[in-house]
């Protein structure tokens, strides 16, 4: 086997050049979605490209109606309630965090194998449900205000005592509410993931308001650099958090 | 309609950390190489740059650098009277996509095997007897020995700036290092990792046990670093955001780090992404590679002519698309019979989480290879008899991170929401962290890799199906180990612990680790092997299929050493031998 001649990579460098120019590469005389990068050609690093994150454009509802938007404040204020540690869930601003998760890819399950035949299948085989995100969320919120009205003197959930709504909570946490053709369980996994992420994740995304769930926790953000941290064993760390938008009051929001 | 493309000398399915290795070997040669990428272009720059990679939920949750299931995934079963459902979201392991492949996500957890697991059959066998393997244990040698592949772990290492203190340098036992390892012909090409406080606190509990602790090999830098290819990488800064993410700082080895800056310079390489190989062709003999089918992001279809075809996509893939091209028998645990998609293997985490009083720890202090480790209780490095399982793993005391939706320690009893929950997890934040095990798994008749009856993937093909459980050998090493760790974790004198034991089932759900491995193995003999021992298909000498892949079993340490010393290992093979006598390297 020995190495071929360099004009076939020549005839393929052709084809980069019309990729660069129509965004989609051509292949021969095939048209091709694909990008060649060519060794030695050129830096295949593509300027003004940084595949940066999309924060939330506006503090508003996208995907709740308003009686759906005062079930998810009220039940992860009691996932993550208000007390003397720190801010809860409704400060924080959790609800509005997985509105905005639920009208993007998250909630249209992007990029999830969802094909079927559907079942429910064993504990240890994953999610398993036809539903994405979003539409399990309405589907279960419905069903649960459903149950509250046939069994509680008062609706809607936001309208019950703490102690009764934390009953609901259980019962969906365990598997014991009936919520039609939706799985408590995995309504309940999937609604306390999203309130720990609406509690800690980068503030950009519309929870963690304030960074209140970092400081309580004493997680510094998105820095990069704790090497003068290294060896100070047992000291604790003395900066406030920065998020990947630096902090409130270097951009007047503070 | 398909369209024909022009012949290149060597195609690369997949063009991850394994496909830049070939690359780089194979360009040396003056071959025209082309790899194909079904994911995009990455660079540190664009794509995980310090000013926004340190976003948990973008990187860890929603898994913006890892493969979508969509594209790919299998489906999955504990054992063949269940039937197989599809994996639709990634969990338990976590394959990447696009240049760089997984190797740009991983922790940098950078390990040698033992000279025990090449010969894991004989050698147990000659220690504990013929009873030492069950029937069921599908345990055998890999056809190569540590001493053959030291060179090229050697290579790695180098390529790759690896931190570590070695504890065997031609047999020459080290102060500080493991005294387990093999022998190695150098120390470490730089000095290990400064411990913060919760791995001092480890090796100085472990050390009062009698036992070997040492700093974990890390493909984080403790300094900078140029390899031998003149790239240079960057100090550490102990962010906390390695596994699941890209360094932005040129700081933690990978494809981008270590050999992209040279290879992309090369005048006789291409890569070419969004651009899905489906199958790799072989002439009606089904002994000669022909080249492969690849689908671009259109879904235009492509026939890439070769003369070598280098599969090394992620392992699991690797066997995939053999099957879907129908290249080898496909196993058959019912009669034994075929060897494609056998010894698939595992690993098992279990830990047990310590929590102090007195003790900040500031686990956000943290790096991916950051952490002590004992290899008492690994391989064969003790005596097994009357344990009831052969080899263990190793037990590290680990501080990689503190991201804080991941990073839910709570002491025992803990409440899983609400008030409770919220106040035990504020006040042990700072001050918990766990003690975990790296757990080895054999290989076993009924876990295998096949083709599900019922689920395709976007191209048509079925999905790959998954039967795997954790068996009788990995559970009672867990037992054993569980004890190993709950004795260090007292000796830390923590306030309390909280033991963390995985299984009895297999749970495809809660993340592990992305250690999948076999399916496609290594081994002396075409009846219980895929490919010989320079990875080259036995029934298709134009063909070689890199990554764990290959591993005849999963020993009890990170694989991404092991997959890196045999992509060098065979990329010398086809330089040396192949190319100057095309054809079997080795006569069955």
């Amino acid at each position: 086997m020995k190495p071929k001649k360099v004009s076939r990579r020549e005839f393929l460098a052709a084809s980069a050049t019309a990729a660069a120019a129509a965004g989609a590469g051509a292949i021969g005389t095939t048209p091709a979605f694909s990008r060649d990068v060519h060794g030695g050609d050129k830096d295949p690093w593509l300027p003004h490209q940084a595949d940066a994150p999309h924060p939330l454009q506006a503090p508003d509802y996208k995907f709740f109606t308003p009686e759906e938007a005062a079930f998810i404040e009220a039940a992860t204020e009691r996932l993550i309630p208000d007390d003397a540690v720190g801010p809860g869930a409704k400060a924080c601003g959790v609800a509005l965090f997985i509105d905005h998760q639920l009208a993007g890819a998250y909630g249209r399950a992007q990029g999830w194998y969802m094909q079927g035949p559907w079942s429910k299948g064993e504990e240890t085989q994953g999610y398993q449900s036809r539903l994405t995100p979003s539409a399990l969320y309405r589907a279960a919120i419905k069903a649960i205000e459903d149950h509250v009205a046939s069994s509680h003197s008062a609706t809607p959930f936001a309208g019950l005592a703490p102690d009764e709504q934390d009953a609901i909570i259980s019962d969906l946490e365990k598997g014991k509410l009936d919520l039609g053709g939706v799985d408590a369980k995995t309504f309940f996994k999937m609604l306390w993931l999203n309130t720990k992420e609406g509690m800690f994740s980068d503030p950009i995304y519309g929870g963690n308001k304030d960074m209140a769930g970092w400081k309580m926790l004493g997680f510094p953000g998105a820095r990069y650099n704790y090497l003068d941290w290294v060896d100070r064993h047992g000291q604790r760390y003395d900066q406030p958090p920065v998020g990947i938008r630096g902090r409130p009051e270097w951009n007047g929001e503070g | 309609m398909v369209h024909k493309l022009p012949s290149v000398d060597v195609v690369l399915v997949g063009f991850g950390w394994t496909g830049a290795i070939m690359a780089q070997e194979l360009t040396e040669e003056g071959l025209e190489v082309l790899a194909l990428e079904r994911g995009s272009w990455r660079d540190t720059g664009t794509d995980f740059a310090p000013s926004f990679i340190q976003d948990e939920l973008r990187y860890r949750y929603h898994g913006h650098l890892f493969e979508e299931t969509a594209q790919e995934t299998l489906t999955f079963r504990n054992t063949p009277d269940q039937t197989a459902l599809p994996m639709r979201r990634l969990g338990s392991f976590l394959p990447g996509t696009g240049v760089g492949g997984s190797i740009l996500h991983w922790n940098g957890q950078a390990w040698r095997f033992l000279p025990y697991d090449f010969q894991i059959r004989s050698q147990t066998v000659a220690r504990y007897g013929n009873a030492a393997v069950s029937q069921d244990m599908m345990l055998q040698d890999w056809g190569i020995t540590y001493d053959e592949l030291e060179p090229y772990y050697m290579r790695w290492e180098e390529l790759c700036g690896i931190a570590g203190q070695a504890g065997n340098v031609n047999g020459q036992k080290q102060p500080g290092g493991n005294p387990f390892e093999g022998p190695r012909s150098k120390p470490y090409p730089t000095p290990p990792m400064k411990q913060t406080y919760g791995p001092t606190l480890f090796g100085q509990a472990a050390a009062s046990l009698g036992l070997h602790p040492f700093p974990c090999p890390s493909g984080n830098m403790s300094q900078a670093y140029t390899n031998p290819l003149g790239v240079t990488l960057a100090p550490c800064t102990y962010c906390g955001f390695c596994e699941k993410f890209g360094c932005g700082n040129y700081s933690k080895a990978s494809a981008q780090t270590t050999i992209l800056p040279v290879l992309m310079r090369k005048k006789n390489f291409t890569v070419r992404t969004e651009s899905e190989v489906t199958r790799v062709n072989v002439d009606a003999f089904g002994k000669h590679a022909t080249g492969v089918t690849y689908v671009d992001a259109q879904g235009n279809e492509f026939e890439q002519p070769a003369d070598l075809v280098i599969v090394c996509a992620y392992a699991t893939h690797n066997v995939h698309l053999l099957m879907s091209s129908g290249i080898g028998k496909i196993y058959d645990p019912s009669t034994g019979q075929g060897t494609l998609g056998k010894n698939y293997c595992y690993q098992l985490t279990p830990s047990v989480d310590l929590f102090f009083d007195d003790k900040l720890l500031n686990p956000f202090v943290g790096a991916g290879a950051l952490g002590v480790i004992v290899d008492d209780w690994n391989g064969d490095n003790f005596d097994h008899t009357s344990l009831g399982f052969i080899h263990g793993g190793y037990i590290a005391g680990y501080m990689t991170t503190g991201r804080p939706i991941e990073t839910e320690l709570l002491p025992e009893g803990t409440p899983k929401w609400g008030a409770k929950w919220k106040k035990a997890f504020v006040e042990n934040y700072l001050k918990s962290m766990s003690v975990s095990l790296m757990g080895a798994v054999m290989p076993d008749k009924s876990n295998h890799l096949d083709l599900d009856p019922t689920y395709r993937d976007v191209y048509g093909r079925p999905l790959m199906r998954m039967t795997y459980d954790f068996k009788q050998n990995e559970l009672k090493m867990q037992d054993f180990a569980m004890g190993k760790m709950v004795e260090i974790a007292h000796a830390m004198k923590p306030r309390e612990i909280k033991k963390s034991a995985r299984g009895p089932r297999y749970d495809i759900e809660p993340y592990q680790s992305t250690h999948n491995t076999g399916g496609a193995i290594m081994g002396a003999s075409p009846a219980d092997s895929v490919i010989n021992r320079y990875l080259q298909h036995w029934d298709v000498p134009n063909l070689f299929v890199v990554g764990a892949s290959a591993f005849p079993h999963n020993s009890g340490y990170n694989p991404t050493g092991t997959v890196s010393a045999l992509a060098l290992w065979a990329a010398d093979a086809i330089r040396r031998q192949y190319l100057k006598h095309p054809g079997p390297l080795v006569h069955a």
